[in-house]
C-alpha cells in the first residue's frame, strides 16, 4: 500500500519535469510570439545572471564569504573570450577552448584575489573584494596604453559569436514557418550551462566539500578544529565561485559580440549579491529564482510609463526613478519578512538520509 | 601499557599582554588516562587546551604529541595529529544538523575532492556511505540518534554538549580533550556523560578533562593537575590533590571538598 503510494508520488514529480522541460523549450517561443523579441533578451540575460548568482552563492551561500567584488571574475571571463575570439588581435580561437579556458583563468583570479583576504571576515573581507573588484575594472579601463591590449573605454568589438566550422550561432534561419534568431540559441545555450551548473552546485553542497564550507560559515576557529585546512577550503570556494563567473563571461561576451569595462561596475556585484540573498543564501534553487526575478522585474516596471499614458494621460512617475524605488522598497520588505529569503535552504534535507530511522533508504522506492 | 606519555607539556607559557595567563606548565598526559584539570575561574585552563590545539601558538615551551613536537603546526594538523577537543562556549555548526556536524568531524579521515564530488565518482559515492554511517553510528554512541535530523541550533543544551563530543570524536582521536562538558548539565544528564565518558576511556580514549564540577572530576579521573592564576599548583591521584595543603588554601578555601566548585576566591 506504501509502496504503491510512493509509486504515485514519483510518477507526480516526473510528470511535472515533464512539463517544466516542455515549458522551458516552449517559452522563448511563446514570448517571442506574444511579447516580442526583447523579451527573450531579457530571459537570455536572466539564465547569464543565474550563472552568477549561482556561482557567488558558493562563495557566500555556503562558505559565508561576503564578495562584493564578484562581478570581476565575470569580467576576467568576458575579456578571455573577448581578446581570444575577436579581431583585437586577430585571433579567433575555437569557443569550446576559450569557454573553459575562461573559467579556469578566474578561477585562478579567484585564487589570487582570495589568498590575501583569507584572515579577514564580514565586513572588512568586503571592502577589500569591492577594492579588487574595481581594481580589475580600472585595469582593464587603462590598459589600452604603453601597449593596447583591452582597448580601454571603448572596449572590444565584434567578438566572434560561437561558432563552429560553418555554424554560427549569430544566423537566423526559418523552420517551419517558425523563426530561429541568435537569441534562441542562446536561450538554449544558457539553459544548458544553468541546468549543468546546478547540477554541480547542488553536488558540490551535497558533498564533504560543501559541508566543509558551510561549517566554516558558521564557524570557523571550530572548523580548524575538526581538521578542516581552512585556508585551502577557503580559497576553493573562491576558486569554484569565480570559475561560474568566467564561464558566465565568456558566454556574455559571444552573446552580446561587445564588451567594456562599463558593463562590470560595483553595482553590478551588488545586483548579483542582491540575486543570491533575495534568492535565500545557500539554496540553489532560491538563488536561481532571485537571479531570474531581479532581472525579469525591472523590464516588467519598464511598462509603468506606457501605463500611465494610457490610464492617466500623463507620466506621473518617472519608470526608471519607479524601478529603483520599488527596487528598495522589495529589499527592505524582504528583510523584514523573510529575512532567509524568497525561497531559503532548508537544512538537513541537504543530506540524503532518512528522517526519522537510521536505517538507509527502501530500495524498492527507486524503482517506482 | 598504559605508562607511556601520549602528550607532554614542557614549561609552557603564554601572557596577553601584560597578563600571564599560563607560566611554567608543564604536564604528562599517559595513554590511556582519564587526566583532570581543574582551577578557579580564570586560571588558564581552557588557554591550555587553545595552545594544545593550536589556537595560540604557546610564548614559551614546547608540546609533545607522541614524542613529536606539536609546535608550529596549525589547528587542523593537530587534529590530524590526533587531538580532539570540545568548547566550554558550545562552538556547533549552528544552522547544519547534528548529523552534517558529525560528519564535518569526518573530515580529517577521508579524501573526497571537487572533482570526486563532481563526477559523483564510486569512490567518493562509497566514501560518502561511510562517512555517513559512521556519523549514525557516533551519534547513537552519544544517544543523540533521535536528534539526528534536526538543526543544532535546535537541540536541548545537554545534547549540544553531547554533540560536541560526537563531532569530536568522528576526527578519530587519540586524545579527546572535554572543556566543561557537564557545565549547565543536569543531574541525569551529568550521570549519562559520566557513563559516555567511561565508556570511551574504556574502549582505549585518553581523556583530558576540564571540570568545575569537583565530584565528578574525582570520581571519574586517574590524575589531576590543578592551575591557578596560571601556575600548576598541584598534580597526582584524586586523592594526593584533594590533601595538598596549596590546592586547599588557593582553590578550595577552606571548605571540604565534597562542595560544588567554588567561583573566585576573592
Ligand atoms: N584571547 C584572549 N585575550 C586576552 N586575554 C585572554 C584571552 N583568552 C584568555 N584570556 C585571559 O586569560 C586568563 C585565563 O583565561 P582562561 O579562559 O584560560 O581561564 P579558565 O581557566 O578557562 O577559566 P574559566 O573557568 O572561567 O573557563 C583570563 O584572565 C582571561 O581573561
Ligand atoms: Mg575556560
Amino acid at each position: 500500500m506504501l509502496l504503491v503510494s510512493k509509486c504515485h508520488f514519483l510518477g507526480h514529480k516526473k510528470l511535472l519535469g515533464l512539463i517544466l522541460c516542455i515549458v522551458l523549450f516552449a517559452l522563448p517561443f511563446l514570448l517571442d510570439q506574444y511579447l516580442g523579441r526583447a523579451w527573450v533578451r531579457i530571459i537570455d540575460f536572466a539564465l547569464l545572471f543565474s550563472l552568477l548568482a549561482l556561482g557567488l552563492n558558493i562563495v557566500v551561500g555556503y562558505a559565508g564569504l561576503l564578495d562584493l567584488g564578484y562581478i570581476a571574475f565575470f569580467a576576467v571571463g568576458a575579456y578571455c573570450y573577448g581578446l581570444l575570439c575577436s579581431p583585437q588581435f586577430g585571433l579567433h580561437w575555437p569557443f569550446w577552448f576559450v569557454l573553459p579556458l575562461g573559467a579556469l583563468l578566474a578561477g585562478l583570479f579567484g585564487i589570487v584575489l582570495g589568498a590575501p583576504t583569507l584572515k579577514l571576515r564580514g565586513d572588512y573581507l568586503a571592502i577589500v573584494t569591492l577594492g579588487f573588484g574595481e581594481i580589475i575594472r580600472i585595469f582593464l579601463n587603462n590598459l589600452n596604453h604603453p601597449v593596447n591590449i583591452t582597448n580601454g573605454a571603448q572596449g572590444i568589438t565584434l567578438i566572434d559569436p560561437l561558432q563552429w566550422q560553418s555554424i554560427s550561432l549569430a544566423q537566423t534561419i526559418h523552420w517551419g514557418g517558425i523563426e530561429i534568431a541568435p537569441v534562441h540559441y542562446y536561450y538554449f545555450v544558457f539553459l544548458f550551462c544553468t541546468m549543468f551548473m546546478l547540477v554541480v552546485s547542488s553536488r558540490l553542497e551535497r558533498s564533504r566539500i560543501g559541508r566543509a564550507w558551510m561549517a566554516i560559515r558558521e564557524d570557523e576557529v571550530a572548523a580548524a578544529c575538526m581538521g578542516l585546512n581552512t585556508r585551502n577550503i577557503k580559497l576553493t570556494a573562491f576558486a569554484m565561485g569565480a570559475s561560474f563567473g568566467g564561464l558566465a563571461g565568456g558566454l556574455f561576451a559571444a552573446f552580446q559580440g561587445f564588451i567594456s569595462p562599463e558593463s562590470f561596475t560595483l553595482t553590478d556585484s551588488i545586483m548579483v549579491l542582491c540575486m543570491v540573498v533575495l534568492g535565500g543564501m545557500g539554496h540553489v534553487s532560491g538563488v536561481v529564482l532571485g537571479a531570474i526575478l531581479l532581472s525579469v522585474l525591472p523590464e516588467i516596471l519598464r511598462y509603468a510609463g506606457p501605463l500611465q499614458m494610457t490610464l492617466l494621460h500623463r507620466v506621473w512617475v518617472d519608470p526608471s526613478d519607479l524601478r529603483m524605488l520599488l527596487f528598495g522598497l522589495a529589499l527592505i520588505v524582504m528583510m523584514l519578512l523573510r529575512p532567509k529569503g524568497l525561497w531559503p535552504a532548508k537544512h538537513g534535507a541537504s543530506t540524503n538520509a532518512p528522517s526519522e530511522n537510521t536505517e538507509p533508504p527502501a530500495k524498492n522506492a527507486q524503482h517506482g | 601499557m598504559g605508562n607511556q606519555s601520549l602528550l607532554e607539556a614542557h614549561h609552557l607559557g603564554k601572557h596577553f599582554g601584560g597578563l600571564r595567563a599560563l607560566n611554567q606548565v608543564s604536564l604528562n598526559i599517559l595513554r590511556g588516562e582519564i587526566f583532570g584539570l581543574i582551577g578557579p575561574n580564570g586560571a588558564g585552563k581552557t588557554t591550555l587546551f587553545n595552545l594544545i590545539t593550536g589556537i595560540y601558538p604557546p610564548d614559551e615551551g614546547t608540546l609533545f604529541f607522541n614524542q613529536q613536537p606539536l609546535n608550529g603546526l596549525k589547528t587542523h594538523q593537530i587534529t590530524r595529529a590526533g587531538i580532539a577537543r570540545t568548547f566550554q562556549n558550545i562552538r556547533l555548526f549552528s544552522q547544519m544538523s547534528a548529523l552534517e556536524n558529525v560528519m564535518v568531524g569526518c573530515h580529517p579521515r577521508t579524501r573526497t575532492g571537487v572533482w570526486g564530488a563532481l563526477f559523483n565518482t564510486a569512490s567518493a559515492r562509497a566514501e560518502e556511505a561511510m562517512i555517513l554511517a559512521r556519523a549514525h553510528a557516533l551519534l547513537k554512541t552519544c544517544g543523540l540518534s533521535q536528534q539526528a535530523q534536526r538543526q543544532a541550533y535546535q537541540l536541548s543544551y545537554g545534547d549540544q554538549r553531547r554533540l560536541e563530543i560526537a563531532r569530536a570524536l568522528a576526527t578519530e582521536p587519540q586524545l579527546l580533550a572535554l572543556d566543561e562538558p557537564a557545565a549547565g548539565l543536569n543531574h541525569t544528564e551529568t550521570e549519562a556523560l559520566k557513563t559516555l565518558l567511561l565508556h570511551l576511556n574504556a574502549q582505549g580514549m585518553t581523556l583530558l578533562l576540564i571540570e568545575h564540577d569537583v565530584k565528578l572530576v574525582m570520581g571519574l579521573c586517574d590524575r589531576m593537575a590543578v592551575l591557578d592564576f596560571g601556575e600548576k599548583i598541584a598534580e597526582g591521584s584524586p586523592r594526593e590533590v584533594r590533601q595538598n595543603p596549596h590546592v586547599i588554601k588557593a582553590y578550595l578555601g577552606t571548605d571540604p571538598i565534597d562542595e560544588p566548585a567554588p567561583v573566585n576566591p576573592s
